[in-house]
């Protein structure tokens, strides 16, 4: 069994935004208690002797959590390469300071568009211009910068002034990912889901621009799966290379997995390395005897791995069939379908009709239940 | 060497990747945003040489110091292969 090379950790689901792509449950309004710095401590203490090495830092928002300082310090003394993916708007300086002086080597921001109203519009808040500010911190203390930008229907024909944009910024990377359909994005697909003609030019765009800043901002451009030949190979294969720790300590195979419905698997109860190793969720999907034909007997099997289990469940319903989105799939006509439907819309794209991610349920680390407080923290965020 | 690197450059590590040891694997590791890489304990000493000062020449000469078998090829193509990847990057020669 090979070891995890990578942990996405997920400190809380809260966020200032409320983007409709969003990979987060659905259920984020129901409450659950988050775990503490010193659980988060021994956990990552745990994944460095399981043999991670990377370990990004997410949600939701990671700086809505007041001990995350604390977090990256300890994920430092044990030499993990510390990833902070966050929306920024709350990245003071001072913040900014604390957290370099913790020892974290990379920052990765998210924006919704170029166009501030646009980005404010998609976020569901005021964020952009708080961004640009953070973006420019970023760079000012030294920190190699990433910019997100979660690609859909409605901003991917600004992607040649989003790029602008990032220039501007003097980004070392810029990941362009197309939304994927999971949590609130599988909800707003069909709201989502861009053209075949808004794609080709985007491609056409990321080439030219690759070839224009070769050796100064890298380009990392993804394409909808729908639109895909083959599967991606789904976070390097199932229990094989990574794994995401979610708020309330549930360890999953990738972020999404917990809607499964598998056997929960929670560092609160077990050591990471049984979870990784014997779990039944970690178990389920790991390698290829699980898989279905033509996975069991189609050459690409260790390539892609069968692809996405969860993509497979949401549209078959068996998370243990071929990911839908092979052509080689008995279930590709579902993607098929999707992506006709998507493409005979005639004229100008509809205006934005999409259902924002809802606040969270949050209870920070060992406080107790309370209705009341549930409700006010959950109008906050 | 086609594609390669000229070997007058000067490669460094990109910003924000650093060397490491891992302990529980007993390898070296090279960390950066984008990922890690296990290396192996000469593409390390390589990597280790790559300060942006010396010249992919110079850095095989160095490492003759203190390997047997060095080819001039196979560092060249170590590192153009860290250099496409993105892990390494050339100043203005």
């Amino acid at each position: 069994m090979s070891r995890p090379l990578g942990m996405l950790a997920e400190l809380t689901y809260a966020c200032p935004l409320h983007c409709p792509y969003c990979s987060n449950p659905l259920n984020l309004a129901d409450s659950w208690e988050e775990l503490g710095t010193a659980d988060w401590q021994r956990v990552l203490g745990e994944a460095r002797a399981l043999g991670v090495l990377q370990l990004h830092l997410s949600g939701g928002e990671p700086l809505q959590r007041r001990d995350l300082v604390d977090i990256v310090i300890r994920a430092h003394e044990l030499g993990l390469y510390t990833n902070l993916i966050t929306s920024a708007i709350d990245l003071s300086p001072q913040r900014a300071r604390q957290l370099k002086g913790a020892g974290l080597d990379h920052v990765q921001i998210s924006l919704q568009a170029d166009d501030p109203a646009l980005a404010d519009r998609i976020a569901g808040a005021r964020a952009h211009g708080r961004k640009i500010a953070a973006a420019r911190l970023v760079k000012e203390l030294g920190w190699p910068l990433t910019l997100n930008v979660v690609l859909h229907r409605h901003n991917i024909d600004r992607i040649d002034l989003i790029l602008d944009l990032a220039e501007r910024l003097e980004a070392d990377r810029v990941e362009l990912a197309n939304t994927q359909y999971y949590g609130w994005a599988w909800r707003n697909r069909d709201a989502l889901l861009p053209t075949r003609a808004q794609l080709d030019r985007a491609e056409e765009v990321v080439r030219r621009t690759r070839q224009r800043l070769r050796g100064k901002m890298e380009i990392i451009y993804v394409i909808p799966d729908y639109y895909s030949h083959y599967p991606k190979p789904c976070m390097g294969g199932w229990g094989r290379q990574q794994l995401t720790v979610t708020p309330n300590g549930d360890v999953l195979p990738c972020p999404v997995a917990h809607l499964l419905g598998l056997p929960r698997a929670n560092v609160r109860e077990h050591s990471l390395a049984w979870i990784w190793e014997d779990s039944p969720i970690f178990r389920r999907f790991r390698g290829t005897t699980w898989m279905p034909e033509p996975c069991r007997s189609c050459p690409r099997r260790e390539i892609d791995f069968g692809g996405c289990r969860c993509q497979a469940f949401l549209l078959t319903g068996d998370a243990g069939r071929t990911d839908p989105v092979c052509h080689l799939s008995p279930d590709h006509w579902r993607v098929t379908r999707v992506i006709e439907a998507t493409n005979r819309q005639p004229g100008p794209i509809a205006p934005v009709d999409l259902v924002p991610r809802v606040g969270t349920g949050r209870r920070p680390p060992g406080r107790p239940v309370h209705p009341a407080e549930h409700e006010s923290a959950g109008s906050r965020t | 060497m086609s594609g390669g690197v000229p070997s007058e450059n000067r490669p460094q590590l990109r910003r924000g990747a650093r060397l490491g040891w891992d302990h529980v694997r007993e390898r070296h590791v090279l960390l950066a945003p984008e990922g890690v890489l296990l290396l192996n304990g000469t593409g390390a000493a390589i990597v280790g040489l790559c300060d942006g000062k010396q010249t992919i020449t110079e850095i095989v000469e160095r490492l003759r110091g203190t390997y047997t078998h060095v080819r001039i090829d196979e560092v060249e193509g170590f590192l153009t292969q860290l250099i496409a990847r993105g892990w390494l990057e050339v100043g203005d020669e």
